[in-house]
């Protein structure tokens, strides 16, 4: 055993968890910890502009690379601007340990500056989170906290440290084993439920799978290509499932909900058997509760118990690892022949095209989307903000693998976008990382181009510029009779903003410059940003209005087919 | 109306073992408000095990599916056992302390009063004295209807703790350790569950 600071024992137990970035802004109760740092030169700090920037790079470094992503923040202003990072993380049950420092014990619950109940504010956004009130306890914190983010479903974990625990000497012992007495997740599935799944779906005429975010987390791509092939079930996503089942796949089918394929939604509508796979049942894939495919049998299969039932009645739960339990599930199906059932959603796709993109006058998001699509053959990682864009990327980018789309999927966080794909380049180094800006989630994150400069980051930024909070006009013109309230939005110049950080820029306003602007960023080997001048009206199609179910699913206008 | 144990229908008795470190009340209660579950009442105490504490907290059913209830307890860390009760076959106890205006006319109304509820009188002053009872929801909400009409001056109450009766148990570990085990074998004593219970 050897004795050791608060700091060193942190900064020691970081580095046996593997980790290798951090994503930080140092402040007055964590300077001890910066004051140990140079003992730890495996470990990088990459200094943020903002902590909200910190926790989303620790997001989308996790989501592109599938590891543990870490951040850190001082006490007080520097931990609550954590919190939307924390709970994107959150929501969407990706692997993160945030570390806060705290005001010293003995200013605990005193309101001294700079303290916020930073743990009290994390406790429902976090899997778990700690206050850690002695140097020894670091050690057990730390582990445990890497074990909690990263299995069962992942999500954030939260590491709260008072400074003069920092500077405390303890014994170090790096914990052997951790023993978590109410954590022990299910991993291998019932195997009652399994064969009463299989017997479901062995006898469906018409079965589909929704597979989810817990297909990419639970690394089970290939098991499930091999039940859906086995059985010839059709598969489509949710929009965080993307890249789990490869999308130019005969039996993929794209994605389903709000703005999800008019195919998918009714397919997931016509199905007598809907497996759920690694997913949730969420109010945006499935539209109305009440009204979401009555007749169907109900099978899902997820990780966590909780999710059972929550928000559909479920017939066959089997609760357990994806990777575990597709596998024992596939042994059972039947190979069968459903290609009476793939024709009938083959024929909705040909009478209802979601993804036709249509010859426009002026410059549509879609068009630069999938021009980036065959530019890139499908290699590149789409990293994207909220709102319009990020129905775009998600539609007319074709995903065949997973965490190629880097999204805030359930929060639905404007400003992810920069952060996030800063992140997944850290991650993902040798990755050609775009991230599909929102002119407008832009700006609330814009700052964090110095970090693109800092790290000589080759990310390549495209802002989807409309001058709108795209999306929100949207609803004001479909649901809010045209009555458009605070949706236009002022821009800065975002070349000049580009270049006055020493970013390179370019500005796209017609069609035919989309194709060089593209092969140019391409080519370049470093920060390059591309302002997209696109039509200020377009809409996302389909769309399922709030509150509708899913056979309710609204196609183009015909109006709009022409602009 | 009551059910088995006499706690309302819509109420559910759920028992939750959790580690006993600080801020995990309000990792429960937290819960509860976020999820809309509402909480009737609660009762916290230590278990026969150190470290583990033991919560009884009685949900109002009509709020939420007490399956998800459970459900998200458990994924509290440290939440290490939950159990509902409800439809077990469960001692419910609360107690309560009562302060009744009396005075030297009426006292013996009310210590009859209290005799029928096998109430203890825990303190007496001239004007008032003070009731301690024991006994489920039914029995204590009948015992404060039959002291209104004297004057309440006030009612403090505990929440409610259970425990299934019989062999059965909501704790962590199950298993009765060999030591007593042998002792019982080796005097030829029979096991808990074949010795019959006393109803209260």
């Amino acid at each position: 055993m050897v004795r050791m600071t608060g700091s060193q024992i942190l900064l020691e137990c970081l580095q046996r968890e593997g980790v290798s970035t951090i994503f930080g802004y140092p402040g007055g109760v964590v300077l001890p910890l910066y004051d140990t740092w140079p003992q730890f030169p495996a470990i990088q700090h990459v200094l943020v502009r903002h902590e909200q920037g910190a926790a989303h790079m620790a997001d989308g470094y996790a989501r592109a690379s599938g590891e543990v992503g870490v951040c850190l923040a001082t006490s007080g202003p520097g931990a609550t601007n954590l919190v939307t990072g924390i709970a994107t993380s959150f929501l969407d049950s990706t692997p993160m340990v945030a570390i806060t420092g705290n005001v010293a014990r003995t200013l605990l619950g005193k309101d001294g500056f700079q303290e916020a109940d930073i743990t009290g504010i994390t406790q429902p956004i976090t899997k778990h989170n700690y206050l850690v009130m002695r140097a020894e306890n670091i050690a057990m914190a730390v582990r445990e906290a890497f074990h909690i983010a990263k299995t069962g479903r992942p999500g954030p974990v939260h590491i709260d440290i008072p400074k003069d625990v920092f500077q405390e000497e303890a014994e170090f012992e790096w914990p052997e084993e951790i023993n978590l007495r109410g954590y022990r997740p299910t991993t291998k599935g019932h195997a009652g439920m399994i064969r009463r799944a299989a017997e479901a779906i062995n006898r469906a005429e018409r079965p589909i799978i929704i597979s989810g975010h817990g297909i990419v987390w639970g690394d089970a791509s290939n098991e499930l290509l091999e039940l859906s092939e086995k059985a010839q079930i059709p598969v489509i996503t949710t929009f965080l499932g993307i890249g789990g089942f490869p999308e130019t796949h005969d039996l993929s089918y794209g994605f389903l909900g709000m703005h999800g394929m008019y195919h998918a939604n009714m397919a997931a509508d016509e199905a007598d058997v809907v497996i759920g796979i690694g997913m949730r049942f969420d109010d945006r894939a499935m539209g109305r509760f009440n009204d979401f495919n009555p007749d169907a049998t109900i099978v899902h299969i997820d990780i966590d118990p909780a999710e059972i039932g929550k928000n559909l009645p479920t017939a066959i739960p089997v609760v357990g690892d994806v990777k575990r339990v597709l596998p024992e599930l596939t042994d059972r199906i039947e190979r069968r022949d459903r290609s009476s059932w793939l024709k009938w959603i083959d024929k909705v796709e040909e009478e209802h095209p979601s993804l036709e993109i249509r010859e426009t006058r002026r410059l549509i998001p879609q068009q630069i989307v999938r021009t980036l699509y065959e530019e890139t053959n499908g290699t590149a990682t789409m990293v994207t903000g909220v709102g319009q864009h990020q129905m775009w990327a998600g539609q007319h980018y074709f995903y065949d693998s997973p965490r190629k789309l880097v999204s805030s999927g359930g929060l639905g966080t404007m400003g992810f976008e920069l952060p996030a794909a800063i992140g997944a380049q850290m991650g993902m180094p040798d990755s050609e990382i775009w991230a599909i800006c929102g002119d407008a989630g832009f700006q609330m994150t814009m700052q964090e181009l110095a970090v693109c400069v800092d790290e000589r980051l080759p990310v390549k930024i495209a802002i989807m510029n409309n001058g709108y909070l795209g999306m929100v006009r949207q609803w004001q013109e479909l649901f809010y009779d045209e009555n458009f309230v605070s949706v236009a939005v002022t821009q800065p110049d975002f070349c000049k903003l580009a270049e006055a950080y020493g970013i390179r820029a370019l500005r796209v306003e017609t069609k035919a410059e989309v194709l060089p602007a593209i092969q140019e960023a391409r080519n370049y080997d470093g920060p390059i940003l591309i302002d997209f001048h696109v039509d200020q009206d377009e809409n996302v199609w389909p769309m399922v209005p709030a509150g509708a179910a899913l056979s309710e699913t609204i196609e183009m206008p015909e109006k709009e087919l022409v602009r | 109306m009551t059910i088995s144990n006499g706690t309302r229908p819509s109420h559910h008795t759920v028992v939750a073992i959790v580690e006993d470190k600080p801020g995990v009340l309000q990792r429960v209660a937290g819960l509860f408000r976020r999820r809309g579950f509402n909480i009737e009442s609660l009762a916290v105490g230590p278990t026969e095990f150190e470290g583990l504490s033991r919560m009884t907290i009685i949900v109002d059913g009509a709020s939420a599916p007490v399956e998800q209830v459970e459900k998200q307890l458990y994924k509290l860390i440290d939440v290490v056992k939950v159990s509902d009760l409800t439809h077990e076959d469960a001692i419910t106890r609360e107690l309560a302390l009562l302060k009744v205006r009396c005075n030297n006319v009426n006292r013996h109304e009310l210590l009859d009063i209290a005799n029928v509820f096998r109430a203890d009188v825990v303190d007496m002053a001239t004007n008032s004295l003070m009731l301690q009872v024991v006994g489920d929801e039914d029995k204590i909400n009948g015992l404060i209807k039959m002291c209104e009409p004297y004057g309440i001056r006030e009612l403090s109450r505990t929440g409610t703790i259970a425990m299934t009766r019989g062999q059965k148990t909501t704790t962590v570990h199950e298993s009765e350790p060999e030591a007593i085990a042998r002792v019982h074998q080796s005097q030829g004593r029979r096991v808990e569950a074949d010795l019959p219970f006393s109803s209260d």
